[in-house]
């Protein structure tokens, strides 16, 4: 726990402590509800985009049913970095929050957004070193998840 | 000498400086707002021609200097201080728009409150006899500070209804010990303020309590309460920050501040513009401070204003580390 201490104003008789208590009480609430909705809806809507890209490429070209996915995957992907580059990610995602964000048109967004931004600094210290800025914890925790629970199932079996 | 320090923290002028001219150049959202038709310049472009958005603010506040010389009629071989700031690390902004003038350059950072501090610290040269012109100039943009201080421009996220926008423009103003205008009759220079807030979207919270500070402070230096002014008018505390501050003079002080207390980042857009609960930045303030409130003050509608610019001191580094927020807030007093 850390120390509580008073604000160092002598016009505000609370300590931090209060004062944070006072925020919290009075800061205009987000609305849960219909952020979870949008975001069950529109993240939803994009899946279901996925499985109908995946009977497209395994019915109409052929595909093996993976080879579908990973093309389906791909089209995603590219659909989202496409959006990002015209500007308009950022403007569906503050509708659909983690609809969009937590399907591979986040991991997408993280990534373009961030070449976008640093692209004037260069190729080096610029595009190189930034590009997984945001999607560098996904990368990491992921990989890291998909160790630990691959090495749980292979040794519970 | 006579000695013009007022009670702990305030400044009282024996000849009030005055503001002779002043120029604002708004971005694209700003020009749109409410205010638009009140800037001298509006661009719909955010790159205003250049390679990057830190270029385009350089350029903007390039501009607003240039612009408000040529305004006055004054060369700048005749000014003798350059008083900048800006958001951008090492307020880069404002260091490459001093090098474009043969003007002694003070560069200065105080976050969003710099146009009080800007101003106040140029009225204090004057009447201290140590300058006879001054140009202060202030800028921000929404997509250089965003990137510095939050996310990539395009990434895509959902705001709290709390958080607020950088404002895009730069403006600058030209502060004479003769000349006609509105005068800078005293200042308050603020304390730096810990609420323990760490919410790096929640300026407002993190600032209320500062505008608080200056503000009581300034009344009990020079015997003055909240109804010697027309307009009391904070920086950029936004919706959520201008509540707080009202809540916590009535409930701390027994001070109602309601009747005659607004704040530049609500006035400086449109409910609908989708900038949440208002702007910030350093030139939330100026643009506000140097279109609207300045006409008022040279036609006589406003007699006396106290702008109280508020600025949240964190860097993103210590956002990052779990750190709080320091705050501040300036206040200066200009009077017709």
């Amino acid at each position: 726990m850390s120390q509580d201490k008073p604000i160092n104003s002598p016009r505000v008789k609370l300590s931090q402590k209060q004062y944070q208590q006072m925020v919290d009480a009075k800061k205009p609430k987000v609305n849960l509800l219909s952020r979870i909705l949008r975001a069950f809806i529109s993240g939803g809507l994009i899946c279901c985009f996925g499985e109908l890209l995946i009977n497209v490429y395994s019915d109409v070209f052929g595909l093996t049913h993976d080879m579908a996915s990973n093309a389906a995957v791909a089209t995603v992907i590219f659909l989202g970095a496409l959006l990002t580059g015209l500007g308009v990610f950022d403007k569906i995602a503050s509708f659909a929050g983690a609809g969009l964000a937590v399907p591979v048109t986040g991991f997408a967004n993280s990534m373009v957004s961030s070449a976008l931004e640093y692209k004037r600094e260069g190729l080096i210290y610029g595009i190189g070193s930034h590009l997984f800025g945001l999607a560098g914890s996904v990368i990491l925790y992921g990989v890291v998840t998909a160790f630990v629970v691959g090495l749980v199932v292979s040794l519970v079996r | 000498m006579k000695n013009k320090k007022r009670g702990k923290q305030t400044v009282q002028f024996s000849v009030p400086p005055i503001i002779v001219g002043a120029y604002t150049i708004a971005g694209p959202l700003e020009s749109e707002g409410p205010l638009g038709n009140l800037f001298d310049r509006a661009t719909s472009d955010g790159m205003y021609g250049q390679k990057s958005f830190e270029k385009a603010e350089a350029k903007m506040m390039e501009d607003a200097v240039n612009e408000v010389l040529r305004k006055t009629g004054d060369l700048p071989e005749y000014i003798d201080f350059l008083i900048a700031s800006d958001l951008l690390d090492q307020i880069i902004v404002s260091n490459y728009t001093a090098s474009q003038f043969p003007i002694p350059f003070l560069g200065m950072y105080s976050a969003c409150s710099a146009t009080s501090l800007c101003s106040a610290v140029a009225a204090m040269l004057i009447d201290g006899g140590y300058a006879s012109k001054v140009v202060v100039a202030t800028s921000s943009h929404n997509s250089s500070a965003e990137r510095q201080f939050r996310y990539p421009v395009e990434y895509g996220m959902q705001r709290p209804p709390y958080s607020q926008s950088t404002a895009t423009g730069a403006a600058a103003a030209l502060i004479a010990d003769s000349g006609e205008g509105p005068k800078i009759t005293s200042c308050t220079l603020g304390r730096v303020i810990e609420t323990g807030s760490t919410d790096p979207f929640n300026m407002g919270a993190a600032m209320a309590p500062a505008a608080l500070d200056t503000i009581v402070q300034h009344f009990e230096d020079i015997s003055r309460g909240p109804d010697y002014y027309d307009l009391i008018v904070t920086g950029d505390l936004g919706q959520f920050g201008h509540q707080l501050l009202r809540d916590l003079a009535r409930e701390q002080m027994n001070m109602e501040l309601a009747a005659n207390l607004a704040d530049c980042g609500i006035m400086l857009y449109d409910k609908d513009q989708g900038v949440h609960a208002g702007g910030s930045g350093c030139v939330c303030s100026a643009l506000v401070l140097f279109s609207k409130l300045y006409r008022q003050l040279r036609q006589g509608s406003l007699s006396r204003l106290l702008l109280v610019a508020t600025g949240a001191l964190h860097s993103p580094t210590s956002c990052h580390q779990g750190e709080a927020i320091p705050s501040i807030a300036h206040a200066i007093s200009i009077e017709r």
